[in-house]
């Protein structure tokens, strides 16, 4: 695998996210920003198998984006991995656009549920998980969970029931980025300890660092052998909110909007340099 | 216990969630694609007959609405046809925005059969009761929203589930009904309200038990010559306006009759339908505003004013706004 290219992708998302969110004028840049490698690993490592031609393949390996405050990172990745032309993706947010402000299930291709009322996106999977056995299909099912979605109740249900219900081949990756709305998350709802918790669900942990492609690649392709274990598996990626752009990282208040113009000509300055 | 007797409909036996438990087996024998999911209450509300027959197609979820829905939506986008059991009350309240994003929104195929609707679940009381489910339901756009009114019905409504686009709500209910239509043949169109008596003096709209209640009331009504069409309003959504309209224009007077609340229920939407096409009088039994309690389904209904006779005493207020109106 050719990490470099993957880097440079990851960059481009970056760039997509950057222009995407500054011309819509609202959106979560941040929040997409420090995910970027992890769904770079997922579409563009060879982790997940899917035809951007025939989007529903049944064969397909799911990914349920269940932090949908992602979403233009996400139409991004399906953009460039060729589910639709990147010119959509200058129609976020706006009115007769299939670009919605939060993902919609198939309301673009790729796009596998309704997300944006936090915590749903777990059990969405193991709802493919379930189905998968009785259809014949043999896929993996990739979540990613905001950090702040740990606080819902409905995450902790999903989390029982996945080891009771062996699933596998459901891997959530945890985009642990340690800040939600409105602060630091250890401030706002202490989670730790994290990884105990999901061991003590049943679930096989591991954590990574969330913006080493290598070591998530490495990451998941272990999940993908381990799924015969018949036990859940969740990838803690430590990450970091706003990676990319050095004035927003680490500050909540960017959580839910845009970049000003001005802000927005300095992070595209800045990852412009990055290249 | 005499649901039925003055309008000469022949009883049944079974309690209706009995019936529905027959029928969801009878589809799962015949469709592969049916799965059940239920919510640890599968004993109550008959969704167990799949478990014995087909194991491997029924879940149970736990007591856990939430993720009992989402997992539902997730197989339903793999084209499987999920049957989400469970009592209304905690399926609706507990899984309100699973199954607004999950379901509504994603306008997925699949049904969530709200059990133990209405109060007549008796003796359980008020926290187990599904009063609100028509209101919470229908602030979900997408749904069709199905109220069986006897057997036969809910046969023919589970039977048809699956053909129906985007996602279904079916009412299932503790308590058994008269039978109002033949065994094997009930006449159902999703969307199309059934006629089930004539009369041209006032017009009973009703849904699930009330409808055999509604014809003891026209029946009680025509001893004194007043003749009370009655409709079964079975689908609350989409409501069938042609039938409703033409019923307001016919007979002028309109009773709405249903155990739910009558906040957001079915006869504030029949009024709203009414109003723009045919504003007549209209009187509404149901639920005021009220919580009720625990107690003999009969002995509730009787109380909180859910009787033939609160439908025949209504039929009579109509009917007399109607003449001081013309």
């Amino acid at each position: 695998m050719d990490i470099e290219a993957l880097k440079e992708t990851a960059r481009q998302l970056r760039l997509d996210v950057l222009e995407m969110t500054t011309r819509a004028g609202s959106g979560h840049p941040s929040s997409c920003w420090s995910a970027v490698e992890v769904l770079t690993a997922l579409y563009f490592g060879g982790i997940l198998r899917f035809r951007p031609e025939e989007p529903w393949w049944p064969e397909r390996d799911r990914f349920v984006l269940s932090k949908g405050h992602a979403a233009p990172l996400l139409y991004a990745v399906l953009a460039r991995a060729g589910y639709f032309p990147m010119e959509e993706l200058n129609r976020l947010r706006d009115i007769d656009s299939p670009v919605q402000g939060h993902p919609i299930q198939r309301g673009m291709p790729g796009v596998e549920a309704t997300t944006g009322s936090l915590g749903q996106g777990l059990s969405i999977g193991i709802g493919h998980v379930l189905a998968g056995r009785l259809t014949g299909h043999s896929y993996n099912v990739y979540v990613l969970l905001g950090d702040g979605e740990n606080e819902a109740g409905q995450i902790w249900e999903a989390a029982m029931s996945a080891s009771h219900f062996k699933a596998g081949n459901l891997v959530a990756v945890l985009d642990y980025n340690k800040f939600q709305e409105t602060g630091p998350i250890a401030r706002e709802m202490a989670l730790e300890p994290l990884a105990d918790k999901w061991r003590s669900f049943g679930w096989r942990v591991s954590e990574v660092n969330g913006h080493d492609i290598s070591q998530l690649l490495e990451t998941l392709v272990l999940a993908g052998q381990m799924v015969a274990a018949a036990q859940p598996q969740i990838i803690i990626a430590h990450t970091i909110k706003g990676k990319g752009v050095s004035f927003v990282e680490q500050d909540f208040t960017f959580h839910g909007r845009a970049l000003k113009p001005e802000q927005a000509q300095l992070a595209r300055e800045e990852l412009h340099g990055s290249g | 216990m005499d649901l039925g007797k003055k309008a000469g409909l022949k009883s049944c036996e079974k309690p209706l969630r009995n019936v529905f438990g027959d029928a969801l087996l009878d589809l799962a024998s015949s469709n592969p694609q049916v799965v059940v999911l239920d919510g640890d209450l599968g004993n109550s509300t008959k969704a167990e007959t799949v478990r014995k027959a087909f194991p491997e197609r029924f879940f149970n979820i736990g007591i856990a609405e939430s993720n009992l829905v989402g997992i539902g939506a997730g197989m339903a986008a793999c084209g499987l046809y999920p049957f989400i059991v469970s009592f209304s009350s905690f399926l609706l309240c507990n899984a309100y925005d699973q199954i607004r994003l999950s379901v509504a929104m994603s306008d997925i195929n699949a049904t969530i059969v709200g059990s133990h609707g209405g109060i007549t679940l008796g003796k359980d009381g008020p926290t187990q009761m599904g009063i609100e489910d028509f209101a919470l339901v229908g602030g979900l756009p997408t749904f069709t929203i199905l109220v069986p009114s006897d057997p036969s019905m809910m046969h023919a409504m589970v039977k048809a589930a699956p053909e129906i686009q985007g996602p279904v709500f079916l009412r299932s209910s503790r308590v058994a009904m008269p039978y109002i239509y033949p065994e094997d043949d009930c006449p159902f169109t999703p969307g199309k309200a059934n006629v089930v008596r004539e009369g041209g003096d006032l017009t009973i709209i009703a849904c699930g038990m009330m409808v055999a209640a509604g014809l003891d009331a026209a029946a009680e009504l025509a001893g004194e010559g007043i003749e009370a069409r009655v409709l079964d309003l079975h689908t609350l959504r989409p409501m069938d306006a042609e039938t409703i309209a033409a019923a307001a224009r016919e007979t002028g007077a309109l009773v709405c009759a249903e155990e739910h609340l009558l906040q957001g229920g079915m006869g504030s939407n029949v009024a709203r339908v009414a109003a723009e096409h045919h504003p007549v009088p209209v009187r509404f039994v149901g639920l005021d505003d009220v919580y009720v309690e625990s107690g003999d389904p009969w002995d509730l209904l009787k109380k909180y004013h859910l009787t033939a006779a609160d439908i025949a005493e209504a039929g009579r207020a109509a009917v007399a706004a109607k003449q001081e109106g013309s």
